[in-house]
């Protein structure tokens, strides 16, 4: 079994060892569910699709991904199982995609099974599926980019209420980045090829473009090069602050 | 083999470790002895690589621990201080991660000697998390000897634990050693002696000795040094004055001993005796001391961090 594989499989299990994961997973559910029938009014609109549904993932994702990502490097860095972890034969780069894989697969999970809405909406209309599949994606895709940029931060420190803080806050400006309160007050001042750069930096732009059904290869390659770049710092910041 | 060579590592202006040299050959138990923040947790995480040294190189089995880090790990078993595990994982558990991603051939086999071994079978399915710190420390060192390493490094490995547990450590140690490279940090010096083939003192980020234990306590100012108690250690002091080949007498009036100090390389059991048979002196016990190494410790070390 390659390192990559069995250190996913073990990192993946410490998240279901804990009560954590299922707290995490029902507030998930709980919370996608009430955002999307009270505030989205999923069932008043009388569409039969799962817009409401996933306007709110990003706002969603602001405090639940950092939550998750804490963890990640500033419990190993605590409890000094980093240590341990770096000296085993793997390379640094295989523990670092590994942590991350398994907090996605994590996330994927918790989305995965949200699956109901998207059968109610079935038995209710008639939507349009391939733009739910989309927008599964795009959501998904998202939480990596949130996820990337918490394990980022988790190995900057060794507490994890710090790197949620941190987290929250870097992907906050991400999504407002892309937010029409931002970006009109931003061209008041600044050139039009500003502005739409400052957009192309938000989540929220390229969300909503792939939950629109449209899977554009720019979305995906902001986002795949979003998880590279935040990983890669990762790693970086893991040997930089080894010595601590 | 381990081959370290000029090894230093730097964090800003402050030199953790400066320019340290040795060599360790299979067979021997090297004890890393040194005060508090002295570098030897630092050399330690290198020689497992985790931490990247500023310069030197250290070989490991023939494999530099920069240039080729998968083979140096390979042939290395590391307890790092503390034993850290995943506390929310139990030990079967975790042995079972560590023998797959050291890709062992048989792991079922080997889990059970290891943990046979060590003890640990009471404890198998408990989370490490609710283990006590002799447990813990166990479980740290079934990780390091999981895959039967050519080479052993332990960092402070019986620190925390209670006397039998240490005395079942060290037992361990003197178990694996007889083909194996094994280092081991500690400051506990009678564990040197219960444990180790040599010795390196480190100061400062120095080495400042590498000796055998018994040339270390050869140093000591206390080395054939003897030692006597009796009623009256006035009188007695007065009775040893002029015995050839002492240097000087002490007396401890707390813990009640005279103490005779040889002039260097002297032997002065044999006139001591002489002189009290003569004199006709009641002791109630005379012993020959062999040295005391927390005596070398304080004074070489204290000197390398004048330097």
């Amino acid at each position: 079994m390659s390192p990559i594989n069995t250190l996913f499989r073990r990192e993946l299990a410490s998240y279901f060892a804990t009560p954590v994961a299922y707290v995490f997973i029902v507030i998930f559910l709980v919370l996608s569910g009430a955002f999307a029938f009270q505030l989205g009014g999923l069932y008043e609109r009388g569409q039969a699709d799962l817009k409401p549904f996933f306007d709110f993932h990003p706002w969603l994702y602001l405090f639940l991904v950092p939550a998750v990502a804490m963890r990640l490097w500033a419990e190993e860095r605590n409890t000094g199982s980093i240590e341990l972890l770096l000296t085993l034969p793997v390379t640094q780069a295989h523990a670092v995609i590994a942590k991350f894989l398994a907090a996605w697969a994590f996330v994927g999970i918790a989305l995965a099974l949200t699956f109901p809405i998207w059968m109610t909406v079935n038995y209710l209309g008639d939507p349009d599926n391939g733009v739910i599949v989309a927008s599964y994606i795009g959501s998904l895709l998202m939480a990596g980019g949130f996820l990337a940029i918490g394990s980022a931060v988790s190995a900057a420190t060794k507490s994890q209420v710090i790197a949620f803080i941190v987290t929250v806050v870097i992907c906050f400006v991400l999504l407002l980045a892309g937010h029409p309160l931002v970006l009109s007050f931003a061209k008041v001042f600044l050139p039009q090829w500003l502005v739409d750069g400052v957009a192309s930096l938000s989540f929220i732009t390229h969300f909503a473009s792939i939950s629109k059904g449209v899977i554009d290869l720019r979305d995906l390659i902001f986002f795949g090069l979003l998880i590279g770049l935040f990983l890669y710092a990762t790693s970086i910041i893991i040997d930089f602050k080894k010595a601590d | 083999m381990i081959e370290i060579k000029n090894l230093t590592k730097r964090y800003g202006d402050l030199v953790a470790v400066d320019s340290v040299s040795f060599t360790v050959s299979p067979g021997e138990v090297l004890g890393f002895l040194g005060p508090n923040g002295a570098g030897k947790s630092t050399t330690m995480k290198m020689i497992a690589g985790f931490l990247t040294p500023t310069e030197g190189s250290i070989r490991v089995c023939g494999h530099d621990v920069e240039s080729a880090p998968l083979e140096a790990k390979r042939c290395i078993g590391y307890l790092p201080e503390g034993a850290p595990a995943y506390g929310e994982m139990t030990p079967a558990n975790f042995l079972t991660f560590i023998a797959r991603i050291r890709g062992l051939e048989n792991p079922a086999n080997r889990i059970r000697e290891v943990v046979a071994r060590l003890g640990l079978e009471r404890v198998l399915d408990q989370p490490i998390d609710t283990l006590s710190k002799g447990f813990k420390r166990r479980v740290g060192i079934a990780q390091a000897i999981l895959h039967d390493p050519r080479v052993l490094v332990l960092d402070e490995p019986t620190d925390g634990l209670d006397p039998n547990q240490k005395h079942e450590v060290r037992a361990l140690i003197q178990g694996l050693a007889k083909d194996k490279i094994v280092v081991i940090s500690t400051h506990i010096l009678e564990e040197v002696h219960a444990v180790c083939s040599r010795a390196i003192i480190i100061a400062g980020g120095k080495v400042v000795a590498d000796a055998t234990p018994d040339e270390l306590e050869a140093k000591s100012k206390y080395y054939q040094a003897v030692s006597l108690r009796a009623r009256d250690l006035d009188a007695l002091k007065e009775a040893l004055n002029g015995v050839p080949g002492v240097s000087d007498i002490a007396i401890d009036r707390e813990a009640r001993v005279l103490t005779v100090f040889p002039i260097l390389g002297k032997s002065i059991f044999g006139p001591v005796t002489q002189r009290l048979h003569e004199r006709a002196i009641d002791v109630t016990s005379v012993e020959l001391e062999s040295g005391r190494l927390d005596e070398v410790f304080r004074t070489i070390t204290q000197g390398g961090a004048r330097s």
